[in-house]
């Protein structure tokens, strides 16, 4: 099985003003981008079930010269809301690591 | 016909950060015609713009804000500041009004100084949005008067034209309120009529100092360099270097979409920008497009909510240790029951949550099953109500519980380890932007108050 952390050498999570959370997946080389950039496992559903996401609300972007994929998402509870407990979102990522991809 | 390039020096990624001397003499010496920075941003919460308050502290603000006005005035360049005091409300903008007060005092200096007001007036905005002029973005809906009454205080993200009105109103120093990033760096090149998309671009890429480098840790700020075709970005410090991977990887960074940037009357498309080494510090970066759009400013709003209460205790018992889910449910079903109790229906509708941290605090999420136990954890007790008092009072209720709570019924009572004493500290109110809407305006200086400063004239007054 084949996982995020598998294939790419650097992951983050990051929010993108005060309603977006945005992911950086950096794959390994250009055969990992191209073989997992465009996986069904990271789809709108894998953001609905890790995060409550809305999957209409849920943005796909391939920057294929650096071999990233970015994936953005609505955050559905306020930032340093009642219930915050990664401001930043900054942690997010860690979800990301073992997803499996093939 | 082919202009010099235009030189800025944005010193670094956010006024108080840390502004190195030597980086802004090297910035002069290579030609800088203005020194950029801004000054804050929405990522460090709604706190700021609600209270009023700066993020960084003051010395460290007066330090960074001490080089750059010492080294305008000694190369006769404007400095430019935007998103002043972190939140760019009116509160922070007079903040580093006075701040630079005295520093102009200190240094001998007499700028002319700019202030560019952006806070909003709530009836005003409320006669906006009736006249359909305000429309969300996702993933909020429309706006009402009741989310206007609900905010402390609301800000437009300014464009680049106050500013550039305010330089050539002969501005030595401008203190913007809340502006994009990209406008306080974008103003001076696009008064110099330089390349919109480059302008526009290079800004973006300069807008966290020496993140687009190839060590930000090596350095502060950048000289972004203007022309007519593209731009390019070189690091202030001799040590680092910008590489073409670098600088396109910035456009990444905190953003929802790395190819299209929404600004103040366009949208600045890199998708076909090119990025050239050329030499082993400097980048070139061509293709930058900015699309004219109708005129919108984006608004931000923040608002205080409940209160808080906070506990914090340390837990290092094995018997814990290895059920703790089991002992997060037990103990928290316990200590709602005790507040109840405690306080009756006075309590109204409050919150308690807890926090395993070095567990699972961070996530929320139960860990995979087989995750064997920590060492320790510490676990954080949240109270929420509708006042403060109220928060403390469920806190004071829940505090022999939350000490106290044993995992083996009627053993010995175990005491965790609280870290300080009193056991409660009132954090104060939650805060939330509550705006995600952008107004459309038939000219870009609608919502901006511009006062000014001369001190200069001041001084020549007998």
């Amino acid at each position: 099985m084949t996982t995020v952390k598998d294939v790419c050498r650097h992951v983050r999570s990051k929010n993108a003003g005060p309603y977006w959370v945005t992911f950086d997946l950096f794959f390994r080389d250009r055969a990992a981008f191209d073989r997992y950039s465009e996986s069904p496992a990271l789809g709108p559903d894998l953001f609905q079930r890790l995060f409550d996401a809305d999957p209409g609300l849920v943005q796909h972007h391939r920057v294929a010269h650096l071999h990233v994929l970015k994936i953005s998402y609505a955050r559905v509870t306020a930032q340093g809301g009642e219930v915050e407990r990664d401001m930043h979102c900054g942690q997010q990522f860690v979800r990301l690591l073992d997803v499996p991809l093939d | 016909m082919s202009h010099a390039p235009v030189k800025i020096l944005v010193s670094s990624g956010s006024l108080g950060s840390g502004v190195r001397e030597a980086e802004v003499q090297a910035g002069l010496a290579l030609g800088a015609q203005a020194i950029a920075t801004d000054a804050g941003s929405t990522d460090s919460g709604a706190a700021y713009l609600a209270l009023g308050v700066s993020k960084n502290s003051r010395g460290a603000v007066k330090r960074d804000l001490t080089i750059i006005m010492r080294a305008g005035a000694q190369a006769g360049i404007p400095v430019i500041i935007g998103t002043a005091g972190q939140a760019g409300g009116d509160m922070n903008v007079d903040w580093t009004r006075d701040l630079a007060l005295e520093i102009a005092a200190e240094l001998g200096v007499r700028p002319r100084i700019a202030l560019l007001y952006s806070e909003q007036e709530k009836a005003g905005l409320k006669r906006l949005n009736a006249a359909g002029r305000i429309r969300p973005l996702p993933p909020l809906g429309p706006l009402d008067d009741a989310t206007i009454d609900a905010c402390d205080h609301i800000v437009a993200a300014l464009g680049p034209e106050p500013y550039i009105a305010a330089l050539e109103g002969g501005a030595d120093l401008i203190i913007g309120g809340r502006t994009t990033d990209t406008a306080v760096l974008a103003c001076f090149a696009l008064m110099k009529g330089m390349h919109a998309g480059a302008a526009w671009h290079a800004a973006k890429i300069a807008e966290c100092g020496a993140q687009c480098t190839l060590r930000p840790g090596d350095g502060a700020g950048v000289l972004i360099s203007i022309d007519d075709t593209g731009f390019e970005v070189e690091p202030l410090s001799a040590q680092n270097r910008c590489v073409p991977d670098s600088v396109s990887a910035h456009m990444l960074y905190e953003n929802s979409n790395p190819f299209r940037l929404v600004e103040p009357g366009g949208v600045l498309d890199v998708t076909h920008a090119r990025y050239t080494a050329l030499d082993d510090r400097r980048v070139r970066v061509t293709g930058s497009v900015w699309e004219p759009k109708p005129y919108t400013l984006k608004l931000e709003g923040a608002s205080r909510g409940r209160y808080q209460t906070v506990m914090l205790i340390g837990i290092q018992d094995p018997a814990v240790l290895s059920r703790l889910d089991e002992f997060h449910d037990r103990m928290l079903a316990a200590l709602y029951q005790r507040a109840r109790r405690s306080l009756g229906p006075d309590a109204g509708d409050f919150h308690i949550s807890l926090r395993l941290y070095g567990w699972n605090a961070v996530s929320g999420m139960p860990p995979p099953p087989g995750t064997p136990p920590p060492r320790e954890v510490g676990v954080l007790f949240v109270a929420t109500a509708q006042t403060q008092e109220l928060a403390t009072q469920i806190a004071k209720a829940c505090n022999a519980w939350f000490f106290h709570f044993p995992i083996v019924p009627d053993a010995e009572l175990p005491s965790y380890g609280f870290a300080f004493t009193p056991a409660d500290i009132e954090r104060g109110p939650v805060f939330e932007f509550r705006l995600n809407h952008v107004v459309e305006l038939d000219d870009p200086m609608d919502l901006v108050r511009t006062a000014w400063i001369d001190l200069a004239a001041q001084e020549a007054v007998p």
